[in-house]
């Protein structure tokens, strides 16, 4: 590895059309390592596509995305390279859970596929990535017997399982109780700080991105593209865009 | 967790206590490679201190490890040459709320739990039985409830639908059954009894069997994987809410297309064994006026009609355990394919059962 400071992500001048509807166009951002980076913006404005593209999941009608200081669609396609793959932690949207595992056995997938741990080994890593998301006691119950928020925060503790150095987190509050959701903004400055974790994470939750994102950029569907982008707080303060002051005041005068 | 992952752990003894010095990266690759050691030198009862000086980074995983190996000693360990964050995280873990690994249950208790289920499963099904009769009873003053279009298509996909299969099956199975009784019938001159060998037994078991089989594996999986989607889908709660009888909406108009097309299906089997028969008997010399004389001689209608009656049972049997396995479906993505197992595997058990005690009672009845 280098020894500039490489960015963790960085997008450069990224569009996604879908079956000839363009979602955004020339969206660039750079997310330094060891940030909290929020991506907000309406339902739909193409938030979870962007995340899919720097997974390398969707390749980008146009641009580049470089994660951990490898091109994604490169000539060496790192979105299919296994040390790249290793370093990110993903949450989808749903969870994406697997349905025939319990919580546990989910967790445990990775720590298998990746470490030789012995069995207890991994199952001890699981059960505290567990407790570490307030599912301790709910280990051995399946994806379908759980609510939809303990099903976001198991999968939460999946992406964690590794310990990785970046992780892309989907919604990951939407649906918590305000208590819950509020631990869960520690756990994710917690693991920042003690690891220097690097966090990408699509978020409405306005009094969590003011507790926890460094940067942030905002996405909007009328504009086809990126309308904002900075330090969250200094947008509420003084964004002339009238989409990203109605986000900011409304939530904040509520 | 680079390629570079490296970890290590020296075990030494210092004034009492056992002394753990780690170097490297304490993350789940590391843990990996030094969890064996560090469990084992946990296990020697003497109270440890973990020398954290050389290590780089120290993750939940790693955390976990320690954390797991004083709980495996029994007391908390002495940290020494831990970098802030390091032991920041081991607290996090430390006081991260996590059950035992591998929770044992009590043969007893297991026992216990199965016996119940057993007894729970028989008398589900008694009153599964019991509803469906009240359904059907109920029937006229719930006519609005009787979904005539999932009859039509049922009876449609059910039978219709089966009837190339059955035909290829019947033949096939007349024409085996002929050629494997013909050979040694032959030896006594008897051949042309094979006519009725095989007439007899395709009327009164092989028909009905037959079709029962089919029945199973082509709509009872089908009923059963139906209703569990819905069942997955919260479809039936959505009936249920709407105050709609899932019984007489879903099981009756099943149940009633299955026994009717059943005696349909075992006559088109019947013909077509017939046919396979006769084409091996003409292969032998005979002219199939004269097999077909000798099993209307033999064959009499209360074989057939004895038959019929048992292939009603048959596909009502198969039509309520397909539905009640999709009714009674679980959770989770399998939960429709097991559904749909017990469907099939049911169906034909309870069909030959069925076969069983018609036997006993036509033999007691002196039919
Ligand atoms: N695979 C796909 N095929 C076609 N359109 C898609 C696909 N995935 C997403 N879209 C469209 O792209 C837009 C952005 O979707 P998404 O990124 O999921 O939005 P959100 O910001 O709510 O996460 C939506 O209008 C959606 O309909
Ligand atoms: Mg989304």
């Amino acid at each position: 590895m280098s020894a500039l400071p490489q960015p963790a992500v960085r997008g450069v001048g990224l569009s996604q059309i879908f079956e000839g509807r363009t979602i955004y166009k020339n969206v660039s951002f750079e997310v330094a390592r060891g940030q909290v980076y929020a991506i907000l913006g309406g339902s739909g404005s193409g938030k979870s596509t962007l995340m899919k593209q720097a997974i390398g999941l969707l390749r980008p009608a146009a641009g580049r995305i470089e994660v951990l200081g490898r091109d994604m669609y490169g000539d060496r396609g790192a979105g299919e390279d296994d040390d790249v793959l290793r370093e990110i932690g993903v949450m989808f949207q749903s969870g994406a859970l697997f349905g025939s595992m319990s919580l546990l056995q989910n967790v445990m997938l990775p720590l298998e596929m990746y470490t030789d741990l012995p069995l207890a080994g991994r199952e001890a890593v699981a059960r505290t990535k567990l407790g570490l998301v307030g599912l301790a006691d709910a280990a051995d119950m399946n994806p379908a017997e759980v609510s939809g928020g303990m099903t976001k925060r198991a999968a939460i503790a999946r992406a964690l399982a590794l310990d990785p150095p970046l992780l892309f987190l989907d919604e990951p509050s939407a649906g918590l109780d305000p208590i819950t959701s509020a631990g869960l903004d520690r756990l994710i400055l917690e693991l920042r700080d003690t690891l220097g974790a690097t966090f990408v994470v699509v978020t409405h939750e306005l009094a969590s991105i003011l507790a926890i994102a460094d940067r942030c950029l905002m996405l909007d569907s009328v504009a086809q593209g990126m309308i904002a982008e900075g330090d969250p707080r200094e947008l509420r303060d003084s964004s002339t865009q009238p989409t990203v002051r109605a986000f900011f005041r409304r939530e904040a005068m509520a | 967790m680079t390629a570079g992952s490296n970890a290590s752990v020296l075990v030494s003894e210092r004034d009492g206590f056992r002394v753990l010095t780690y170097a490297g990266r304490l993350d789940a690759v590391g843990a990996g490679r030094v969890w064996k050691s560090t469990m084992w030198a946990a296990r020697q009862r003497l109270p440890l201190i973990f020398d954290l000086a050389r290590v780089t980074l120290c993750d939940t995983a790693g955390a976990t490890m320690l954390v797991f190996a004083e709980e495996a000693q029994g007391a908390p360990a002495r940290i020494e040459g831990a970098t802030p964050e390091i032991e920041a995280v081991v607290m996090r873990v430390r006081e991260t709320p996590r059950r035992p690994v591998h929770e044992a249950v009590s043969r007893a208790q297991t026992v216990r739990q199965e016996a119940m289920t057993a007894y729970r499963d028989v008398s589900d099904v008694i009153v599964y039985i019991g509803e469906a009769l009240v359904a059907l009873g109920k029937l006229p003053m719930r006519r609005r409830m009787w979904r005539g279009a999932d009859f039509w298509r049922t009876a449609d996909q059910a039978g219709v639908r089966a009837v190339p299969l059955v035909l290829l099956l019947g033949v096939l199975i007349g024409l085996i059954l002929a050629f494997q009784s013909l050979v040694p019938l032959r030896r006594f001159g008897a051949d042309l009894y094979a006519a009725d060998l095989v007439g007899i037994s395709l009327a009164r078991e092989l028909g009905p069997l037959l079709a029962a089989v089919i029945l199973s594996g082509r709509t009872g999986s089908a009923f059963a994987a139906e209703i569990g989607t819905m069942k997955v889908n919260e479809e039936l709660d959505a009936l249920a809410t709407m105050g709609l009888d899932s019984m007489t909406m879903l099981v009756l108009p099943r149940l009633v297309a299955a026994t009717l097309v059943m005696p349909a299906l075992t006559i088109i089997m019947e013909l077509a064994g017939l046919v396979g028969m006769t084409m091996v008997l003409k292969g032998f010399g005979f002219a199939p006026v004269t097999v077909w004389n000798q099993i209307a001689y033999w064959v009499v209608a209360k074989d057939v009609i004895g038959g019929l009656v048992k292939s009603m049972v048959f596909g009502a049997a198969i039509a309520l355990i397909g539905c009640r396995a999709g009714l009674t479906t679980g959770v989770g993505p399998r939960a429709v394919g097991i559904s749909a197992t017990r469907a099939v595997v049911g169906g034909i058990v309870a069909s030959i059962v069925i076969d069983g005690l018609f036997a006993l009672a036509f033999y007691r009845l002196n039919v």
